[in-house]
Protein backbone atom coordinates (compact mmCIF):
# COMPACT_ATOMS: atom_id res chain seq x y z
CA UNK A 1 0.00 0.00 0.00
CA UNK A 2 1.33 3.73 -0.85
CA UNK A 3 1.34 5.56 2.13
CA UNK A 4 -0.24 8.98 1.12
CA UNK A 5 1.86 12.34 1.07
CA UNK A 6 -1.02 13.95 2.05
CA UNK A 7 -3.65 13.29 5.61
CA UNK A 8 -4.12 9.77 5.28
CA UNK A 9 -7.91 8.49 4.86
CA UNK A 10 -10.38 5.42 5.49
CA UNK A 11 -10.84 5.19 1.99
CA UNK A 12 -7.75 4.48 -0.59
CA UNK A 13 -8.42 4.46 -4.89
CA UNK A 14 -7.21 1.21 -6.54
CA UNK A 15 -4.56 1.98 -8.93
CA UNK A 16 -3.51 5.26 -9.92
CA UNK A 17 -6.56 6.82 -9.85
CA UNK A 18 -5.15 7.88 -6.09
CA UNK A 19 -2.66 10.20 -7.49
CA UNK A 20 -5.64 11.50 -9.61
CA UNK A 21 -7.63 12.21 -7.12
CA UNK A 22 -4.28 13.91 -5.26
CA UNK A 23 -4.30 16.34 -8.10
CA UNK A 24 -7.36 17.58 -8.65
CA UNK A 25 -8.54 20.46 -6.08
CA UNK A 26 -11.27 20.62 -3.65
CA UNK A 27 -14.83 22.05 -4.56
CA UNK A 28 -14.02 22.84 -8.14
CA UNK A 29 -15.92 21.16 -11.21
CA UNK A 30 -14.50 18.16 -12.55
CA UNK A 31 -15.29 16.07 -15.55
CA UNK A 32 -14.05 12.24 -15.79
CA UNK A 33 -14.06 11.40 -19.12
CA UNK A 34 -14.24 7.50 -19.18
CA UNK A 35 -15.10 7.21 -15.71
CA UNK A 36 -15.72 3.48 -15.95
CA UNK A 37 -17.63 2.24 -12.80
CA UNK A 38 -17.45 6.21 -11.39
CA UNK A 39 -14.62 5.12 -8.31
CA UNK A 40 -13.17 8.30 -8.65
CA UNK A 41 -15.98 10.67 -9.18
CA UNK A 42 -17.54 9.06 -5.61
CA UNK A 43 -14.00 9.71 -4.13
CA UNK A 44 -14.20 13.47 -5.09
CA UNK A 45 -17.66 13.77 -4.33
CA UNK A 46 -17.46 11.97 -0.65
CA UNK A 47 -13.48 13.03 0.50
CA UNK A 48 -12.97 16.23 -1.98
CA UNK A 49 -16.58 18.03 -2.25
CA UNK A 50 -15.92 18.55 -6.14
CA UNK A 51 -18.99 18.87 -8.54
CA UNK A 52 -18.21 15.49 -10.64
CA UNK A 53 -19.72 14.14 -13.82
CA UNK A 54 -18.93 11.54 -15.82
CA UNK A 55 -18.77 10.32 -19.23
CA UNK A 56 -18.35 6.24 -20.30
CA UNK A 57 -19.19 4.04 -23.09
CA UNK A 58 -19.76 1.69 -21.81
CA UNK A 59 -23.50 0.77 -20.73
CA UNK A 60 -23.37 -1.06 -17.72
CA UNK A 61 -20.78 1.12 -16.40
CA UNK A 62 -23.04 3.79 -17.22
CA UNK A 63 -26.07 1.91 -15.06
CA UNK A 64 -24.08 1.75 -12.40
CA UNK A 65 -22.82 5.09 -11.97
CA UNK A 66 -26.45 6.27 -12.18
CA UNK A 67 -27.52 3.51 -9.69
CA UNK A 68 -24.82 5.18 -7.28
CA UNK A 69 -26.36 8.85 -7.38
CA UNK A 70 -23.60 10.08 -9.76
CA UNK A 71 -24.39 12.17 -12.91
CA UNK A 72 -22.55 10.02 -15.76
CA UNK A 73 -23.55 10.06 -19.28
CA UNK A 74 -23.81 7.14 -22.35
CA UNK A 75 -20.95 8.65 -24.63
CA UNK A 76 -18.13 8.65 -26.44
CA UNK A 77 -14.76 10.26 -25.70
CA UNK A 78 -13.76 10.77 -29.86
CA UNK A 79 -17.59 12.24 -30.49
CA UNK A 80 -19.19 13.45 -27.72
CA UNK A 81 -16.52 15.97 -26.12
CA UNK A 82 -17.46 18.55 -28.66
CA UNK A 83 -20.65 19.13 -27.03
CA UNK A 84 -19.38 21.12 -24.23
CA UNK A 85 -18.75 24.87 -23.91
CA UNK A 86 -15.57 25.76 -23.76
CA UNK A 87 -13.40 26.46 -20.25
CA UNK A 88 -16.67 24.48 -18.38
CA UNK A 89 -14.80 22.57 -15.93
CA UNK A 90 -12.42 23.60 -13.54
CA UNK A 91 -10.61 19.90 -14.30
CA UNK A 92 -11.19 17.51 -16.95
CA UNK A 93 -9.90 13.86 -16.04
CA UNK A 94 -8.91 11.06 -18.69
CA UNK A 95 -7.69 8.01 -16.84
CA UNK A 96 -6.09 4.91 -18.94
CA UNK A 97 -8.63 6.24 -21.76
CA UNK A 98 -6.24 8.28 -24.31
CA UNK A 99 -4.24 5.31 -25.66
CA UNK A 100 -8.26 3.59 -26.44
CA UNK A 101 -9.89 6.71 -28.54
CA UNK A 102 -9.33 6.68 -32.08
CA UNK A 103 -7.90 10.14 -31.98
CA UNK A 104 -5.83 11.16 -29.39
CA UNK A 105 -4.88 14.70 -30.54
CA UNK A 106 -8.52 15.48 -30.78
CA UNK A 107 -9.68 14.77 -27.78
CA UNK A 108 -6.46 16.04 -25.89
CA UNK A 109 -7.59 19.59 -27.70
CA UNK A 110 -11.29 19.16 -26.17
CA UNK A 111 -9.81 18.37 -22.85
CA UNK A 112 -8.18 21.44 -22.89
CA UNK A 113 -10.48 23.74 -24.47
CA UNK A 114 -13.66 22.03 -22.19
CA UNK A 115 -11.18 22.39 -19.14
CA UNK A 116 -8.65 25.07 -17.67
CA UNK A 117 -6.81 21.80 -16.58
CA UNK A 118 -6.52 18.63 -17.43
CA UNK A 119 -5.34 15.57 -15.54
CA UNK A 120 -4.32 12.76 -18.52
CA UNK A 121 -3.02 9.44 -17.37
CA UNK A 122 -2.12 6.14 -19.59
CA UNK A 123 0.13 3.50 -19.44
CA UNK A 124 4.13 3.84 -21.02
CA UNK A 125 5.11 1.70 -24.23
CA UNK A 126 8.53 2.87 -23.69
CA UNK A 127 8.93 1.22 -20.39
CA UNK A 128 11.70 -1.47 -20.31
CA UNK A 129 9.82 -4.51 -20.15
CA UNK A 130 7.41 -3.39 -23.11
CA UNK A 131 11.10 -2.71 -24.75
CA UNK A 132 11.90 -6.42 -23.73
CA UNK A 133 8.98 -7.97 -25.30
CA UNK A 134 9.16 -6.33 -28.40
CA UNK A 135 12.88 -6.47 -28.88
CA UNK A 136 14.17 -9.56 -27.09
CA UNK A 137 10.92 -11.70 -28.47
CA UNK A 138 9.62 -10.07 -31.21
CA UNK A 139 6.41 -10.08 -30.20
CA UNK A 140 4.04 -7.44 -28.89
CA UNK A 141 4.29 -7.07 -24.96
CA UNK A 142 1.73 -8.20 -23.17
CA UNK A 143 2.79 -6.74 -19.59
CA UNK A 144 1.33 -5.44 -16.20
CA UNK A 145 0.36 -2.27 -18.04
CA UNK A 146 -0.52 -3.74 -21.16
CA UNK A 147 -2.39 -7.03 -19.74
CA UNK A 148 -4.20 -8.68 -23.01
CA UNK A 149 -2.60 -9.46 -26.18
CA UNK A 150 -2.73 -7.50 -29.16
CA UNK A 151 -5.90 -9.09 -30.89
CA UNK A 152 -8.09 -8.26 -27.49
CA UNK A 153 -6.84 -5.34 -26.27
CA UNK A 154 -8.50 -1.96 -26.22
CA UNK A 155 -5.58 0.21 -26.46
CA UNK A 156 -5.25 0.79 -30.19
CA UNK A 157 -3.12 4.37 -29.91
CA UNK A 158 -0.13 3.20 -27.58
CA UNK A 159 2.90 5.74 -26.99
CA UNK A 160 5.62 6.18 -24.55
CA UNK A 161 6.15 9.59 -22.03
CA UNK A 162 8.12 11.34 -24.71
CA UNK A 163 5.82 10.87 -27.45
CA UNK A 164 2.94 12.51 -25.45
CA UNK A 165 5.49 15.21 -24.22
CA UNK A 166 6.24 15.68 -27.88
CA UNK A 167 2.25 16.47 -28.61
CA UNK A 168 1.81 18.27 -25.90
CA UNK A 169 4.24 20.82 -27.47
CA UNK A 170 2.86 20.67 -30.42
CA UNK A 171 -0.70 21.43 -29.15
CA UNK A 172 1.04 24.74 -26.90
CA UNK A 173 -0.09 22.39 -23.78
CA UNK A 174 2.03 22.95 -20.74
CA UNK A 175 2.97 19.54 -18.55
CA UNK A 176 2.63 21.49 -15.25
CA UNK A 177 3.84 17.96 -12.98
CA UNK A 178 4.54 14.53 -14.18
CA UNK A 179 3.76 12.02 -11.66
CA UNK A 180 5.61 8.39 -12.65
CA UNK A 181 4.34 5.33 -10.85
CA UNK A 182 3.95 1.17 -11.84
CA UNK A 183 1.26 -0.35 -12.94
CA UNK A 184 -0.70 -0.65 -8.94
CA UNK A 185 -0.03 3.43 -9.00
CA UNK A 186 2.85 2.79 -6.41
CA UNK A 187 5.51 5.84 -7.16
CA UNK A 188 9.10 4.12 -7.88
CA UNK A 189 12.97 5.56 -6.77
CA UNK A 190 14.23 4.71 -10.40
CA UNK A 191 11.12 6.23 -12.35
CA UNK A 192 11.69 9.59 -10.02
CA UNK A 193 15.15 9.73 -11.90
CA UNK A 194 13.66 12.42 -14.51
CA UNK A 195 15.87 10.76 -17.75
CA UNK A 196 14.87 7.25 -16.37
CA UNK A 197 11.30 7.69 -15.96
CA UNK A 198 10.40 6.75 -20.01
CA UNK A 199 12.59 3.37 -18.79
CA UNK A 200 11.18 2.59 -15.30
CA UNK A 201 7.67 4.19 -15.34
CA UNK A 202 4.54 1.85 -16.34
CA UNK A 203 2.01 4.69 -16.24
CA UNK A 204 2.13 8.81 -16.29
CA UNK A 205 -0.31 10.71 -14.36
CA UNK A 206 0.07 14.67 -16.34
CA UNK A 207 -1.51 17.41 -14.95
CA UNK A 208 -1.43 19.62 -17.92
CA UNK A 209 -2.96 23.43 -18.34
CA UNK A 210 -3.02 25.75 -21.37
CA UNK A 211 -0.48 28.30 -22.51
CA UNK B 1 -52.33 22.36 4.68
CA UNK B 2 -55.03 19.49 3.95
CA UNK B 3 -55.04 19.18 0.66
CA UNK B 4 -57.70 16.53 0.45
CA UNK B 5 -60.36 19.39 1.13
CA UNK B 6 -62.93 19.08 -1.94
CA UNK B 7 -66.04 21.48 0.18
CA UNK B 8 -68.37 21.56 -3.11
CA UNK B 9 -67.39 18.31 -4.36
CA UNK B 10 -70.04 14.89 -3.79
CA UNK B 11 -68.41 11.67 -2.41
CA UNK B 12 -68.31 10.32 -6.04
CA UNK B 13 -66.75 12.92 -7.92
CA UNK B 14 -63.66 12.72 -4.95
CA UNK B 15 -63.46 8.74 -5.76
CA UNK B 16 -63.44 9.29 -9.18
CA UNK B 17 -61.76 12.37 -9.85
CA UNK B 18 -59.31 13.14 -6.59
CA UNK B 19 -58.74 16.30 -5.22
CA UNK B 20 -60.36 19.14 -7.88
CA UNK B 21 -59.74 22.87 -7.38
CA UNK B 22 -60.75 25.33 -9.47
CA UNK B 23 -58.51 28.41 -11.07
CA UNK B 24 -57.72 31.07 -12.83
CA UNK B 25 -60.88 33.11 -11.80
CA UNK B 26 -58.89 36.09 -11.32
CA UNK B 27 -55.76 36.00 -13.45
CA UNK B 28 -57.06 33.26 -16.27
CA UNK B 29 -54.45 30.97 -18.36
CA UNK B 30 -53.78 32.14 -21.59
CA UNK B 31 -53.22 29.46 -24.01
CA UNK B 32 -50.72 29.08 -26.94
CA UNK B 33 -53.25 29.68 -29.29
CA UNK B 34 -54.36 32.91 -27.77
CA UNK B 35 -57.56 31.22 -26.06
CA UNK B 36 -58.14 32.18 -22.56
CA UNK B 37 -59.09 29.84 -19.54
CA UNK B 38 -60.83 30.48 -16.61
CA UNK B 39 -61.63 29.80 -14.53
CA UNK B 40 -60.84 26.01 -14.85
CA UNK B 41 -60.81 22.85 -12.67
CA UNK B 42 -57.42 20.73 -12.31
CA UNK B 43 -58.15 17.27 -10.47
CA UNK B 44 -54.92 15.94 -8.71
CA UNK B 45 -53.67 12.99 -6.37
CA UNK B 46 -50.94 13.23 -3.64
CA UNK B 47 -49.08 10.77 -2.02
CA UNK B 48 -47.08 10.72 1.04
CA UNK B 49 -46.60 13.61 3.65
CA UNK B 50 -45.90 17.69 2.92
CA UNK B 51 -42.82 18.20 4.85
CA UNK B 52 -42.24 21.26 7.38
CA UNK B 53 -40.20 23.27 4.76
CA UNK B 54 -42.26 21.90 1.62
CA UNK B 55 -38.66 20.66 0.07
CA UNK B 56 -39.93 17.12 -0.86
CA UNK B 57 -42.54 17.42 -3.46
CA UNK B 58 -42.33 15.66 -6.63
CA UNK B 59 -45.03 16.77 -9.60
CA UNK B 60 -45.14 13.23 -12.09
CA UNK B 61 -46.38 13.71 -15.57
CA UNK B 62 -48.30 11.48 -17.00
CA UNK B 63 -48.38 10.52 -20.40
CA UNK B 64 -50.92 10.31 -23.40
CA UNK B 65 -54.10 7.84 -21.71
CA UNK B 66 -52.66 7.96 -18.26
CA UNK B 67 -54.38 10.02 -14.87
CA UNK B 68 -53.22 11.49 -11.72
CA UNK B 69 -54.19 7.98 -10.13
CA UNK B 70 -50.75 6.82 -10.40
CA UNK B 71 -50.06 4.51 -7.35
CA UNK B 72 -52.81 2.27 -5.43
CA UNK B 73 -56.06 0.64 -7.29
CA UNK B 74 -57.58 3.02 -10.17
CA UNK B 75 -61.33 4.31 -8.86
CA UNK B 76 -62.55 3.64 -12.48
CA UNK B 77 -60.59 0.34 -13.84
CA UNK B 78 -60.36 -1.40 -10.52
CA UNK B 79 -56.72 -2.30 -11.93
CA UNK B 80 -53.62 -0.63 -10.12
CA UNK B 81 -52.17 2.67 -10.62
CA UNK B 82 -50.05 3.28 -14.05
CA UNK B 83 -47.16 3.89 -12.38
CA UNK B 84 -47.71 1.50 -9.10
CA UNK B 85 -44.52 0.05 -9.13
CA UNK B 86 -42.69 3.08 -9.04
CA UNK B 87 -44.80 5.19 -6.41
CA UNK B 88 -45.13 4.19 -2.81
CA UNK B 89 -43.48 3.09 0.67
CA UNK B 90 -39.90 1.74 -0.20
CA UNK B 91 -40.20 2.05 -4.17
CA UNK B 92 -37.86 4.54 -6.09
CA UNK B 93 -40.32 7.06 -5.68
CA UNK B 94 -40.37 6.78 -2.20
CA UNK B 95 -43.86 8.16 -0.13
CA UNK B 96 -42.16 7.84 2.69
CA UNK B 97 -39.99 10.31 1.56
CA UNK B 98 -41.43 12.36 -0.76
CA UNK B 99 -44.76 14.45 -1.13
CA UNK B 100 -45.64 12.79 -4.50
CA UNK B 101 -48.50 15.02 -6.69
CA UNK B 102 -49.90 14.00 -9.83
CA UNK B 103 -52.58 15.80 -12.12
CA UNK B 104 -54.81 15.35 -14.66
CA UNK B 105 -53.54 17.41 -17.98
CA UNK B 106 -55.22 20.03 -19.70
CA UNK B 107 -57.33 18.79 -22.20
CA UNK B 108 -57.85 15.29 -19.94
CA UNK B 109 -61.14 12.96 -19.19
CA UNK B 110 -60.28 12.84 -15.04
CA UNK B 111 -61.49 15.69 -13.75
CA UNK B 112 -59.23 18.40 -15.38
CA UNK B 113 -60.69 21.33 -17.60
CA UNK B 114 -61.55 19.31 -20.89
CA UNK B 115 -63.11 18.33 -23.91
CA UNK B 116 -65.82 16.17 -21.48
CA UNK B 117 -65.91 18.96 -18.41
CA UNK B 118 -68.24 21.84 -18.06
CA UNK B 119 -67.27 25.37 -18.93
CA UNK B 120 -67.35 27.36 -15.76
CA UNK B 121 -68.68 30.23 -16.94
CA UNK B 122 -71.31 28.95 -19.09
CA UNK B 123 -72.48 25.68 -17.23
CA UNK B 124 -72.29 23.54 -20.75
CA UNK B 125 -70.17 20.62 -22.14
CA UNK B 126 -67.20 21.73 -23.67
CA UNK B 127 -66.96 19.68 -26.05
CA UNK B 128 -65.31 20.32 -29.45
CA UNK B 129 -65.47 24.11 -28.49
CA UNK B 130 -62.71 23.35 -25.62
CA UNK B 131 -59.67 25.40 -26.74
CA UNK B 132 -56.73 23.51 -28.49
CA UNK B 133 -53.64 22.97 -25.99
CA UNK B 134 -50.71 22.23 -25.63
CA UNK B 135 -47.77 20.79 -23.96
CA UNK B 136 -46.74 24.33 -22.35
CA UNK B 137 -50.39 25.08 -21.39
CA UNK B 138 -50.37 21.53 -19.50
CA UNK B 139 -47.30 22.69 -17.42
CA UNK B 140 -48.51 26.44 -17.04
CA UNK B 141 -51.83 25.12 -15.48
CA UNK B 142 -49.55 22.60 -13.31
CA UNK B 143 -47.43 25.74 -12.45
CA UNK B 144 -50.85 27.16 -11.09
CA UNK B 145 -52.27 24.17 -9.39
CA UNK B 146 -48.75 24.51 -7.33
CA UNK B 147 -49.25 27.93 -6.96
CA UNK B 148 -52.67 27.41 -5.32
CA UNK B 149 -51.51 24.52 -2.91
CA UNK B 150 -48.45 27.23 -2.25
CA UNK B 151 -45.92 25.04 -3.57
CA UNK B 152 -43.04 27.18 -4.73
CA UNK B 153 -40.25 24.59 -5.75
CA UNK B 154 -40.44 21.21 -6.60
CA UNK B 155 -37.89 18.75 -5.66
CA UNK B 156 -38.23 16.73 -8.86
CA UNK B 157 -40.34 16.24 -12.14
CA UNK B 158 -40.74 13.09 -13.74
CA UNK B 159 -42.40 11.65 -16.37
CA UNK B 160 -42.23 9.15 -19.38
CA UNK B 161 -43.61 9.65 -22.82
CA UNK B 162 -46.03 12.72 -22.97
CA UNK B 163 -44.86 13.13 -19.64
CA UNK B 164 -41.17 13.32 -20.02
CA UNK B 165 -42.40 16.38 -22.36
CA UNK B 166 -43.67 18.11 -19.92
CA UNK B 167 -40.92 17.76 -17.62
CA UNK B 168 -38.94 19.29 -20.30
CA UNK B 169 -41.37 21.83 -20.87
CA UNK B 170 -41.23 22.14 -16.89
CA UNK B 171 -36.92 22.11 -16.98
CA UNK B 172 -37.05 24.97 -19.65
CA UNK B 173 -39.91 27.41 -18.94
CA UNK B 174 -39.30 27.01 -14.86
CA UNK B 175 -35.71 26.25 -14.35
CA UNK B 176 -35.55 28.02 -11.01
CA UNK B 177 -38.56 25.98 -9.42
CA UNK B 178 -37.09 22.62 -9.91
CA UNK B 179 -34.07 20.80 -8.20
CA UNK B 180 -34.30 17.65 -10.29
CA UNK B 181 -36.03 16.42 -13.47
CA UNK B 182 -36.23 13.20 -15.00
CA UNK B 183 -37.86 13.01 -18.77
CA UNK B 184 -38.03 9.01 -19.88
CA UNK B 185 -38.60 7.84 -23.03
CA UNK B 186 -39.62 11.27 -25.06
CA UNK B 187 -38.19 13.78 -27.32
CA UNK B 188 -37.93 17.53 -27.76
CA UNK B 189 -40.12 17.30 -30.32
CA UNK B 190 -42.98 14.87 -31.61
CA UNK B 191 -41.03 12.97 -35.07
CA UNK B 192 -43.25 13.66 -38.46
CA UNK B 193 -43.28 9.16 -37.93
CA UNK B 194 -45.25 9.72 -34.33
CA UNK B 195 -47.32 12.74 -36.02
CA UNK B 196 -48.23 10.49 -38.90
CA UNK B 197 -49.51 8.07 -36.32
CA UNK B 198 -51.51 10.25 -34.65
CA UNK B 199 -52.87 11.54 -37.00
CA UNK B 200 -54.03 7.92 -38.18
CA UNK B 201 -55.70 7.34 -34.74
CA UNK B 202 -57.78 10.74 -35.00
CA UNK B 203 -59.22 10.38 -38.29
CA UNK B 204 -60.40 6.89 -37.22
CA UNK B 205 -62.19 8.60 -34.43
CA UNK B 206 -63.61 11.92 -36.81
CA UNK B 207 -64.67 9.99 -39.65
CA UNK B 208 -66.59 7.51 -37.11
CA UNK B 209 -70.25 8.75 -37.61
CA UNK B 210 -71.13 8.33 -33.93
CA UNK B 211 -68.44 11.43 -33.43
CA UNK B 212 -71.05 14.02 -34.73
CA UNK B 213 -68.42 16.43 -34.78
CA UNK B 214 -67.01 16.10 -31.44
CA UNK B 215 -70.85 16.44 -29.99
CA UNK B 216 -71.38 13.16 -28.66
CA UNK B 217 -72.13 13.15 -25.32
CA UNK B 218 -75.13 15.61 -25.50
CA UNK B 219 -76.55 12.69 -27.27
CA UNK B 220 -75.09 9.53 -25.18
CA UNK B 221 -73.38 8.04 -27.57
CA UNK B 222 -69.32 7.56 -28.46
CA UNK B 223 -67.35 6.93 -31.05
CA UNK B 224 -66.67 3.63 -30.03
CA UNK B 225 -65.20 1.82 -33.09
CA UNK B 226 -63.27 4.96 -34.07
CA UNK B 227 -61.53 5.35 -30.18
CA UNK B 228 -61.09 1.75 -30.33
CA UNK B 229 -59.45 1.34 -33.79
CA UNK B 230 -57.08 4.38 -32.62
CA UNK B 231 -55.92 2.68 -29.64
CA UNK B 232 -55.34 -0.65 -31.39
CA UNK B 233 -53.21 1.09 -33.74
CA UNK B 234 -51.21 3.41 -30.90
CA UNK B 235 -50.86 0.29 -28.72
CA UNK B 236 -48.72 -1.56 -31.32
CA UNK B 237 -46.31 1.48 -31.51
CA UNK B 238 -45.83 0.98 -27.47
CA UNK B 239 -44.54 -2.61 -27.85
CA UNK B 240 -41.81 -4.47 -29.97
CA UNK B 241 -41.70 -6.67 -32.96
CA UNK B 242 -39.98 -8.87 -30.43
CA UNK B 243 -42.23 -8.15 -27.44
CA UNK B 244 -45.65 -9.01 -29.32
CA UNK B 245 -43.33 -12.06 -30.32
CA UNK B 246 -42.68 -13.28 -27.48
CA UNK B 247 -45.81 -12.36 -26.13
CA UNK B 248 -48.01 -14.02 -29.19
CA UNK B 249 -45.70 -15.33 -31.72
CA UNK B 250 -48.44 -16.67 -34.32
CA UNK B 251 -50.60 -18.33 -31.34
CA UNK B 252 -54.15 -19.09 -32.36
CA UNK B 253 -56.98 -17.59 -30.48
CA UNK B 254 -59.29 -20.27 -28.67
CA UNK B 255 -58.76 -22.51 -31.90
CA UNK B 256 -57.13 -25.33 -33.36
CA UNK B 257 -57.03 -24.18 -36.86
CA UNK B 258 -57.45 -20.68 -39.18
CA UNK B 259 -61.34 -20.09 -39.60
CA UNK B 260 -60.42 -18.81 -43.51
CA UNK B 261 -62.29 -15.53 -42.39
CA UNK B 262 -62.00 -12.16 -40.46
CA UNK B 263 -62.52 -13.19 -36.75
CA UNK B 264 -59.24 -12.93 -34.46
CA UNK B 265 -57.81 -15.98 -35.29
CA UNK B 266 -54.45 -15.01 -34.31
CA UNK B 267 -53.94 -13.75 -30.62
CA UNK B 268 -52.56 -11.10 -31.27
CA UNK B 269 -55.56 -9.46 -32.71
CA UNK B 270 -57.85 -10.51 -30.41
CA UNK B 271 -55.18 -8.92 -27.72
CA UNK B 272 -55.35 -5.38 -29.61
CA UNK B 273 -59.51 -5.79 -29.70
CA UNK B 274 -59.20 -6.07 -26.20
CA UNK B 275 -57.09 -3.24 -25.80
CA UNK B 276 -59.69 -1.13 -28.13
CA UNK B 277 -62.87 -2.24 -26.28
CA UNK B 278 -61.66 -1.89 -22.63
CA UNK B 279 -59.93 1.49 -23.68
CA UNK B 280 -63.55 3.26 -25.10
CA UNK B 281 -64.87 2.26 -21.35
CA UNK B 282 -62.50 4.30 -19.92
CA UNK B 283 -61.26 7.33 -22.17
CA UNK B 284 -62.79 10.13 -24.05
CA UNK B 285 -62.68 10.32 -27.95
CA UNK B 286 -62.55 14.40 -27.95
CA UNK B 287 -60.04 13.89 -25.53
CA UNK B 288 -57.63 11.83 -27.46
CA UNK B 289 -57.98 14.36 -29.93
CA UNK B 290 -56.72 17.37 -28.23
CA UNK B 291 -54.33 15.47 -25.92
CA UNK B 292 -52.65 13.80 -29.50
CA UNK B 293 -52.74 17.13 -31.18
CA UNK B 294 -50.66 18.58 -27.97
CA UNK B 295 -48.15 16.37 -28.46
CA UNK B 296 -47.77 16.74 -32.37
CA UNK B 297 -47.13 20.49 -31.71
CA UNK B 298 -44.29 19.84 -29.39
CA UNK B 299 -41.32 21.41 -30.54
CA UNK B 300 -38.69 22.98 -27.66
CA UNK B 301 -36.23 23.50 -30.10
CA UNK B 302 -38.74 25.54 -32.65
CA UNK B 303 -39.69 27.25 -29.07
CA UNK B 304 -35.94 28.82 -29.12
CA UNK B 305 -35.02 29.64 -32.72
CA UNK B 306 -34.36 26.28 -33.39
CA UNK B 307 -31.52 25.79 -30.97
CA UNK B 308 -32.21 23.05 -28.06
CA UNK B 309 -29.47 23.95 -26.50
CA UNK B 310 -30.65 27.87 -25.57
CA UNK B 311 -34.05 26.16 -24.13
CA UNK B 312 -31.79 24.95 -21.09
CA UNK B 313 -29.21 27.81 -20.81
CA UNK B 314 -28.14 28.70 -17.39
CA UNK B 315 -29.93 25.82 -16.39
CA UNK B 316 -28.92 24.17 -12.28
CA UNK B 317 -31.48 21.25 -12.19
CA UNK B 318 -30.14 18.15 -12.40
CA UNK B 319 -31.22 15.92 -15.34
CA UNK B 320 -31.64 12.28 -15.46
CA UNK B 321 -32.53 11.41 -18.87
CA UNK B 322 -33.33 7.30 -19.44
CA UNK B 323 -34.37 5.88 -22.52
CA UNK B 324 -35.08 1.87 -23.79
CA UNK B 325 -33.49 -0.14 -26.21
CA UNK B 326 -36.28 -1.07 -28.26
CA UNK B 327 -38.45 1.60 -27.94
CA UNK B 328 -39.06 2.64 -31.39
CA UNK B 329 -41.81 5.97 -30.57
CA UNK B 330 -38.65 7.29 -28.43
CA UNK B 331 -35.57 6.07 -29.81
CA UNK B 332 -32.71 6.60 -27.75
CA UNK B 333 -31.61 9.13 -30.44
CA UNK B 334 -33.96 11.53 -29.60
CA UNK B 335 -33.19 11.45 -25.87
CA UNK B 336 -29.71 11.96 -26.64
CA UNK B 337 -29.91 14.95 -28.73
CA UNK B 338 -31.07 16.02 -25.44
CA UNK B 339 -28.35 15.34 -24.00
CA UNK B 340 -26.20 16.92 -26.30
CA UNK B 341 -27.87 19.93 -25.71
CA UNK B 342 -27.68 19.64 -22.21
CA UNK B 343 -23.81 19.50 -22.57
CA UNK B 344 -24.02 22.60 -24.26
CA UNK B 345 -24.82 24.31 -21.62
CA UNK B 346 -22.54 22.14 -19.22
CA UNK B 347 -25.44 21.23 -17.64
CA UNK B 348 -25.63 18.52 -14.50
CA UNK B 349 -26.95 15.48 -16.58
CA UNK B 350 -26.84 11.62 -16.18
CA UNK B 351 -28.13 9.63 -19.19
CA UNK B 352 -28.82 5.84 -19.24
CA UNK B 353 -30.11 3.82 -22.12
CA UNK B 354 -31.53 0.25 -20.21
CA UNK B 355 -31.66 -2.96 -22.46
CA UNK B 356 -35.26 -4.60 -22.74
CA UNK B 357 -37.31 -5.74 -25.64
CA UNK B 358 -40.50 -4.97 -24.57
CA UNK B 359 -40.54 -1.14 -26.56
CA UNK B 360 -41.64 2.21 -25.33
CA UNK B 361 -44.20 0.99 -22.87
CA UNK B 362 -41.35 0.11 -20.70
CA UNK B 363 -41.34 2.86 -18.64
CA UNK B 364 -44.85 1.28 -17.60
CA UNK B 365 -43.51 -2.43 -16.64
CA UNK B 366 -41.41 -4.44 -14.40
CA UNK B 367 -37.84 -3.26 -15.54
CA UNK B 368 -35.66 -3.72 -12.65
CA UNK B 369 -32.28 -2.01 -14.26
CA UNK B 370 -34.59 0.95 -15.15
CA UNK B 371 -36.13 0.95 -11.38
CA UNK B 372 -32.18 0.54 -9.81
CA UNK B 373 -31.24 3.57 -12.17
CA UNK B 374 -34.29 5.39 -11.25
CA UNK B 375 -34.22 5.32 -7.14
CA UNK B 376 -30.45 5.70 -7.60
CA UNK B 377 -30.74 8.98 -9.21
CA UNK B 378 -33.78 10.03 -6.78
CA UNK B 379 -31.41 9.27 -3.73
CA UNK B 380 -28.03 10.84 -4.83
CA UNK B 381 -30.29 14.18 -6.07
CA UNK B 382 -31.92 13.58 -2.38
CA UNK B 383 -28.52 14.00 -0.73
CA UNK B 384 -27.55 16.79 -2.44
CA UNK B 385 -30.64 18.52 -2.17
CA UNK B 386 -30.72 17.85 1.93
CA UNK B 387 -33.10 15.69 2.24
CA UNK B 388 -32.82 12.48 4.83
CA UNK B 389 -33.56 9.21 4.28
Amino acid sequence: MMVSEESPREIRLRGDLQLVADLVEPGTRVLDVGCRDGELLHYLEDYKNVDARGVEIDDTSVRKCVSHGLSVIQGDADTDLSDYPSNAFDCVVLTQTLQTVHSPKTVLEELMRIGDRAIVSFPNFGHWRVRCGLIGGGRMPVTKAFMQPWYETANIHVCTFRDFEDLCRTLDIIVRRRIVANHQGQRRILAAIKPLANLFGEIGIFLLEKK
Amino acid sequence: MDLRSNATLDAQTIKRFGTVVELGEHTPLTLDSGAVLGPFHVAFQSYGELNADRSNVVLVCHALTGDQHISGKHPVTGVKGWWDMIVGPGKPLDTDRFFVICSNVLGGCMGTAGPNQIDLRTGNLYGPDFPVVTIGDMVRAQAMLLDHLGIEKLFCVIGGSMGGMQVLEWASTYPERLFAAVPIACASRHSAQNIAFHEVGRQAIITDPDWKQGNYLQTSTIPRQGLAVARMMAHITYLSEAALGRKFGRNLQDRFALTYGFEADFQVESYLRHQGQSFVERFDANSYLYITKAMDYFDLAADHNGDLASAFSGTTTRFCLISFTSDWLFPTAESREIVHALNAVAANVSFVEIETDTGHDAFLLDVPEFHAALKGFLNGAAAHHGLNN
